[in-house]
């Protein structure tokens, strides 16, 4: 099924043909969608699509690009990209990355913050938290993991038109996919690497925002708040009566805080 | 013919509702294990497996479960060690261990090894997946279940059979110094059985290996649709399958009386019974299922709560009335009586439906199952009349079928018909007359 309101193109990286969604135009905006796949076109994909071009790939193993079975933690698929987006001729290049996604870009980061202009890491897991836990997707459904990711369902229009209602057999195959590839690269330690404290030391003149909701549910604000202490001049944004999705809870506040923060 | 006896060794003192409102017997909390309790039914389970010696069944079948008042062998090895020392003549069938799960399979094929050997070669091990609730009380990743069991299944066989010391740099499991001093006594390794709920990537990958395949008490239909799958693909690696390639583990309660055997076979569905072992979302962690398993789940239920077979009807999910769920699993215990399921009676009234069984699937393997809450006593006098009275019959049974064992025929040794087609184990036939 195509993507609406994205054009779909397919490119090879190694052995991989990897899936990406494109949308807008202008300076490109690399974006790594997190642990349940990729959720739809929202609201702010359009907004920011004015002036940009949004490259979005569909990580291996994730429904559309097959798994490569040589990627087994989250440092390979972030060897994966850097590949991609230097083939691409794409680097340096902006990066926002959400929750799994997130990590994603922090460990490329950390190996290499050139390769980056400015990263936004919006409740990114890849630390452990300094309190509470990254709620374990692995032990519930894929609707109850859902459900833990927004504050307010019902004052979310845009969580319930991608996910109200009755489960598709689609969504239920894309899920379990999808829950699947995260167990290959993030299953233990879950969804952080236990070096990333240090490591993210290696990050020099990277500018970084940083996108919290207040009650994240899923990766607690206190992982961005130690993101913020280690990742140099990082700035860290919070919204009030929002959980881990703020692209979609607080989605106007949140188009303006990464455009202003990208120009 | 090989006629073995299994129990789960269920922990039942947990009370039924405790269960039943969980939808789940794993996941119930063990602060509901009393271990002065567990102490007491843990040695009743193991005099009971050594009673089977006396009355001379042929093997005693074991498996595992953790984290789950359901099954309180989580390590069976250890009560298998037991028994290698306390019995002296039954076969020791482990079905199975869950390969998956092990951190180190090294350290499982030396444990076996050392039970093969104080059992004097009396081991049969089997290797599973493991349910989707040992990856998560494992901490096993479910995504690559598949591959470590091929993996660590490959290192033991090695482990067992290839001189040592040597090296090991797989995917998943490295060795820098394998050289097990305690090796099997049966060369060049003890013979192996393959239990499961009849998934075709299983029932393939036996027949390609040649390990019996025990189906555990699973629809004798699909049951038989599976036998078909593993002799076409015996087949095609070269041999015509045979009873010996086919086991089944039969739910089976008998009293002295109808009545009495009827008490007992309802306490199989105490707390929803074997299909209530646990949730979805434990039964099928991520990655667990193929992507044609998970297509096939799709297409079934839109709804992911709610995959797969069990006592507790759909609709009861959401209820929150215990009395209500209960009703509706113990309604369901004529049902499962008549589709054979669950067989009970006395001597006398389970033999011709055991036949019935026998005649469908026609396997070389065959064991009883026993469970449920029952008083001691009343296990005893089951264990006892299926030992004196019945294991006999099927016997005569087995003989008459020509429903030859894997110490009578070697699985795989039996060569194609002369066009090449294999010819059916099983009986459609049969399974029509029932």
């Amino acid at each position: 099924m195509a993507e609406k309101g994205f054009t779909e193109e397919k490119v090879r990286v190694g052995d991989t043909e990897l899936q990406i969604l494109k949308v807008g135009t202008g300076k490109p905006l690399l974006v790594l969608h997190g642990e349940l796949g990729f959720p739809g076109l929202l609201k702010w994909h359009t907004a920011l699509a004015a002036k940009r071009t949004l490259h979005i790939p569909l990580h291996p193993g994730y429904g559309k690009t097959e798994p490569a079975s040589w990627i087994m933690n989250i440092r390979d698929l972030g060897n994966f990209y850097s590949r991609f987006i230097r083939e691409q001729k794409l680097t340096p290049t902006d990066v926002i990355g959400f929750s799994l996604g997130g990590w994603l870009a922090a460990e490329m980061a950390t190996a290499n913050s050139a390769q980056f202009k400015k990263m936004v890491l919006v409740g990114a897991a890849g630390l452990r938290p300094p309190s509470g836990e990254i709620a374990d997707m692995f032990t519930v459904t894929a609707r109850g993991y859902l459900n833990a990711n927004v504050h307010d369902h019902q004052n979310t229009p845009e969580f319930l038109s991608l996910f109200g209602g009755e489960q598709t057999p689609l969504q239920y195959e894309e899920w379990e996919e999808a829950r699947a590839e995260t167990a290959r690269i993030a299953w233990q330690p879950y969804m952080f690497t236990q070096s990333m404290e240090h490591l993210l030391a290696n990050i020099s003149g990277l500018p970084t925002l940083l996108v919290w909701g207040k009650q994240d549910g899923v990766v607690p604000l206190s992982v961005g708040e130690a993101y913020k202490k280690h990742i140099e001049g990082a700035k860290l944004v919070t919204f009030d009566k929002c959980g881990h999705m703020p692209e979609i809870e607080h989605s106007a506040e949140f188009i303006k805080e990464v455009e202003s923060f990208l120009g | 013919m090989h006629i073995m006896w299994f129990t789960e060794r269920a922990y039942h003192h947990v009370p039924e509702e405790e269960v039943l409102k969980r939808r789940s017997f794993f996941g119930v909390p063990n602060t509901f294990f009393d271990a002065s309790k567990g102490a007491v039914l843990l040695n009743q389970y193991l005099d009971e497996k050594i009673y089977t010696d006396e009355l001379g069944f042929d093997g005693v079948m074991l498996n595992e479960h953790h984290g789950t008042p359901f099954c309180m062998g989580a390590v069976m090895d250890v009560e298998a060690a037991v028994l290698a020392r306390a019995t002296k003549r039954v076969k020791i069938v482990l079905l199975g261990n869950p390969i998956p799960t092990v951190a180190n399979p090294l350290r499982l094929a030396e444990e076996l090894a050392m039970i093969d050997l104080i059992s004097g070669g009396r081991l049969v091990p089997g290797w599973v997946r493991g349910a989707g609730s040992e990856q998560l009380a494992n901490n096993a990743n479910p995504a690559y279940n598949r591959e470590y069991f091929d993996e660590a299944h490959d290192l033991i066989i090695a482990a067992w059979t290839r001189p040592g010391p040597f090296r090991w740099e797989g995917k998943h499991f490295h060795y820098r110094f394998v050289n097990p001093w305690v090796l099997p006594l049966q060369k060049p390794h003890p013979p192996m059985w393959i239990p499961g709920l009849i998934s075709p990537e299983t029932v393939k990958w036996c027949a390609a290996h040649k390990y019996p395949y025990v189906a555990l008490a699973t629809m004798l239909g699909p049951t038989l649709e599976m036998w078909e799958m593993y002799t076409a693909e015996a087949a095609r690696h070269g041999y015509q399958a045979g009873p010996e390639n086919f086991g089944y583990l039969q739910p089976i309660f008998v009293h002295e009386t109808e009545e009495q055997a009827d008490a007992l076979g309802k306490n199989f569905l105490f707390g929803g019974g074997f299909a209530n072992f646990a949730r979805p979302e434990w039964m099928f962690p991520p990655g667990y299922n193929s992507k044609e398993a998970t297509r096939r789940l799709a297409s079934l239920y839109s709804n992911p709560n709610l995959p797969g077979k069990t006592l507790i009807p759909q609709h009861l999910h959401s209820m929150k009335d215990i009395a209500a769920i209960k009703k509706a699993v113990y309604d369901n215990y004529d049902n499962a009586k008549e589709s054979l399921q669950i067989i009970t009676g006395t001597p006398k009234s389970v033999i011709p439906k055991l036949r019935k069984v026998l005649e469908v699937l026609r396997p070389g393997i065959f064991s009883f199952w026993l469970d449920g809450p029952a008083p001691q006593a009343d296990r005893m006098t089951c264990l006892k009349l299926l030992g004196t009275e019945v294991m006999p019959a099927v016997r005569e049974i087995g003989k008459e079928l020509g429903l030859t064992d894997p110490f009578e025929v070697a699985p795989g040794s039996r060569p194609l018909p002369a066009t090449g087609r294999p010819d059916r184990v099983g009986s459609p036939a049969a399974l029509q007359a029932l």
